[in-house]
């Protein structure tokens, strides 16, 4: 093969500046036809700003790009997709309002003419039915109407579809940050054919393991520019952490929570999910840290949003003896007021504690935030921009701080650590154990295995019911496999 | 035990109840028009004929042209404050340069919906609220109006005359005309593969411009197409109703949003239907003045005729999607 080893693309130098900050400061990074990079850093070391610009959605303020040796100086999205370069961004970029094959459409321009429907659901339900055998997706699907995890499903199938520009290079956002154990595998094994098959990809992910068995080369970035380098059996995964700069915690959680195991408190909740037929149901007192594992979308959510509701209409199979916070999964459609500033979006979930006379006092608002800005960590220079000024991670955390701020003693966390850097995740699991040990009781439903370390109890659910509560002493992955996959009653 | 569909069961059903809503909430727009025709058949049996649709639907035309013009800018997150006075410009371009001079008149009227065109690329380049920029063109339109025509009069051009008078057999006119309007925006805007691109820059403008679609050019298309349509409405109003008054279409601004988020249009997301919006406008022609003269209610009461209808049926949207959850 002429084509192997030949660069893609190459950036030489690239930097970007936004205001004072510099988000890339002189970049070199390349891909040649037939790997798959691994990109690995922090929130804000870089790697989404790189990414933009490999795309052609930002223009880098110095440097250059370069693809197949030739210089691209008016370098666009167009300009890209017509070189056979795509991405899947990590902000989910679907019309809500339009179905699959639409969908389809919208990033195919070729797909034209008489039968065009027919074409585009032709085209995407191959691919879907490749990526993802047994999907139960439908072209006319609208992807409104589907939950997040088939979403980006999609999305991915989408950004492999071929019609008239070709396909050499796809960059993978936090690809696998909402699917479920199962069908991220189905992805990454589907990337691993791409790739043998010649195609270029870029990955991107914060579970460190997929990037480590399934990159052929790893590039590590930090504040803006690229620390290291190196072939992907190099590296392990301490060597990542530690080139990354995260603090790998995950012995000193175990014995941490080990010790601050807490003794017979009240019990805060009391809940049976809706389907369930045996006795089984999710009892957790205060102190504790329970968790929600399982494949995504097997009743967790409705669980905690049944929960969620209790706490203010009674409803039958379930207690709840204290006031609830909800931290949402999907930020964008559930958790964030958009138009609103961080302050506004934190203190929303406690204005009667704001209020002076009958009106909410800024002044408390703004001390309420400025708390949470230091405690938690929250990376902006004013805390009256507004919430979208932050990074993925840091709004999430601003979420964090809305529900910690407020006088819930029971917090529920619908899997809200998706697409959050490593960094930023320790942050805040040091913090939900220092609010745990305080009293406050956390419901934590979570696709990621590591984070289930952090919980006292871990219920394991399908098909809407618990089938398996583990305690923290027989938690193993297998176990929650097992648990989920067999064919319990 | 092969091979698990993971979270086939439990989400499954969700979905096809979220379908099912969709079904019911699409339904809807027939249903109040339906629920106005039984009310008028119950009031005078008479008025369900070939006259008495004619009669009663006529004005149904221009208010549906109208709604559709609105629909357009509603697609894509934006509003046309403007189109009522708009309406009433065209009428009096229409009885009387488009009569007197028409190569002057159409050109006019050509240019006025470049001015649309304009517009939209204004709020895009620029950033501006459409709501703003649409009001101030309400007062200039108005003044254009009332420049063009000064006091109520003129007269619409024969040929104008004579469409808008056409009675087919069997069907009434009006239905003819909802029903090809329909159709064909609902071809345009819902079937043809650069109307999905319309409709997804309302539902994510961000997701559109990453694939390379060029949202200047979406809004352009959207505004101009709202210009269109506001100049047939004009020219409808004027065939049925002969002369012109710089004031005649100012009603039509609320009339229009009235009908695409009756229709089950929704104000931002690129959720809009074409049909729904047609029938949306029959509806509330229908129960503006026919149905309250047969129920003996003044004429005065129109507007809150209208309202309490819209209210009704958001209210049934609400229960619908609150079932769904």
């Amino acid at each position: 093969m002429l084509k192997a080893n030949t660069d893609i693309i190459r950036l030489n130098g690239a930097e970007k500046h936004f205001g004072a900050v510099r988000a890339l400061n002189g970049v070199d990074f390349h891909v040649v036809s037939g790997e798959c990079v691994g990109l690995v850093g922090h929130n804000g070391a870089g790697k989404s700003t790189l990414m933009h610009m490999v795309a052609g959605t930002l223009r880098p303020d110095g440097g250059q790009i370069v693809v197949r040796g030739n210089a691209e100086i008016d370098y666009s999205v167009a300009r890209a997709l017509k070189l056979g370069i795509r991405c899947v961004f990590q902000e989910l970029s679907l019309c809500p309002n339009l179905s699959i094959a639409e969908n389809t459409r919208i990033n195919h321009p070729a797909l034209t003419g008489l039968g065009w429907r027919r074409k585009a659901a032709n085209l995407i339900a191959a691919k879907l039915e490749e990526i993802f055998p047994h999907h139960g997706i439908s072209a006319d699907d609208i992807a409104g109407d589907l939950s997040i995890g088939r979403r980006q499903m999609v999305e991915v199938a989408r950004a492999f579809t071929v019609t008239r520009d070709p396909l050499d290079l796809v960059i993978l956002d936090e690809p696998t940050s909402s699917l479920d154990a199962h069908t991220a595998g189905q992805l990454l094994a589907f990337v691993r054919r791409f790739v043998a098959a010649g195609g270029s990809c870029i990955l991107i992910s914060h579970v460190l393991g997929e990037v480590l068995q399934n990159a052929d080369r790893i590039v590590v970035m930090r504040d803006g520019k690229v620390v290291a380098t190196d072939a992907a059996k190099a590296f392990d995964r301490d060597r990542l952490v530690a080139t990354m700069g995260g603090a790998e915690a995950r012995e000193k959680i175990a014995a941490e929570i080990a010790a601050a195991r807490p003794a017979d408190s009240p019990i805060r909740v009391r809940a049976r999910p809706a389907r369930q037929e045996d006795g089984r149901e999710l009892v957790a007192r205060a102190g504790e840290i329970i968790g929600l594992a399982g494949l995504a979308g097997h009743g967790q959510t409705d669980l905690l949003l049944a929960i969620f509701a209790a706490a203010t209409r009674r409803k039958t199979g379930i207690e709840v003896a204290a006031p609830v916070a909800l931290v949402a999964g999907d930020r964008q459609s559930d958790g964030i007021f958009p138009q609103w500033s961080i302050a506004e979006n934190i203190g929303i979930r406690s204005l009667a504690r704001l209020r002076n006379g009958l009106l909410i006092s800024p002044q408390r608002e703004a001390e309420l935030a400025e708390f949470w800005k230091q405690k938690i960590g929250i990376r902006t220079p004013d805390m009256t921009n507004n919430i979208f000024s932050l990074s993925g991670g840091n709004q999430q955390k601003a979420l964090f701080a809305r529900a910690l701020g407020s006088d819930a003693e029971i917090v529920l966390m619908d899997d809200p650590m998706r697409g959050v850097d490593i960094g930023t995740k320790l942050e805040v699991y040091d913090l939900v154990r220092e609010e745990a040990a305080k009293g406050r009781t956390f419901l934590w439903y979570t696709t990621e295995t590591e984070e289930l370390d952090n919980c006292d109890h871990v219920h394991v659910f399908k098909n809407g019911r618990i089938v398996a509560n583990l305690t923290r002493d027989e938690l193993t992955e297998e176990k929650i496999i097992q648990s989920s996959f067999g064919d319990a009653a | 035990m092969t091979a698990i569909a993971p979270g086939t069961t439990p989400t499954s059903s969700p979905r096809s109840s979220a379908a099912r809503a969709r079904l019911l909430r699409s339904l809807l727009p027939a249903l109040s028009l339906a629920l106005v025709l039984i009310a008028i058949a119950w009031l005078n049996p008479r008025a369900i004929s070939y006259f008495g649709f004619s009669l009663m639907l006529n004005l149904a035309i221009p208010i549906a042209l109208a709604t559709i013009a609105q629909m357009f800018v509603i697609s894509g997150n934006e509003l046309d404050l403007s189109i009522g006075t708009f309406v009433g410009f065209v009428g009096c371009v229409t009885a009387t340069w488009l009569k007197d001079a028409p190569l002057l008149g159409v050109i006019v009227l050509i240019g006025a919906i470049g001015v649309y065109a304009l517009l939209g690329a204004l709020i895009h380049l620029r950033n501006l609220p459409s709501i703003v920029v649409t009001l101030g063109m309400s007062f200039v339109w108005q003044g254009l109006a009332i420049l063009v025509l000064p006091k109520p009069g003129g007269k619409a051009p024969d040929w104008l005359l004579a469409l808008m008078s056409f009675k087919p057999p069997f069907i009434p006119f009006p239905i003819i005309a909802a029903l090809v309007i329909a159709a064909v925006v609902h071809f345009g805007l819902m079937r043809t593969s650069y109307g999905v691109i319309l409709r997804g820059s309302g539902g994510n403008p961000a997701a559109l411009r990453r694939a390379g679609w060029s949202l200047l050019r979406t809004k352009i298309v959207l505004f101009a197409l709202t210009g269109l349509f506001g100049v047939l409405s004009g020219m409808a109003l004027i065939g049925i109703t002969t002369s012109a008054d710089a004031n005649i279409g100012n009603g039509y601004t609320l009339l229009a949003i009235a009908g695409v988020i009756l229709g089950g249009g929704e104000f931002v997301g690129g959720r809009v239907s074409p049909i729904g919006a047609v029938l949306g406008a029959l509806t509330l022609a229908l129960a503006a003045s026919p149905l309250l003269t047969f129920m003996h209610i003044p004429p005065d009461w129109q507007v809150a005729a209208n309202g309490a209808i819209l209210i009704i049926v958001l209210a049934a949207r609400v229960l619908i999607s609150r079932r769904e959850r």
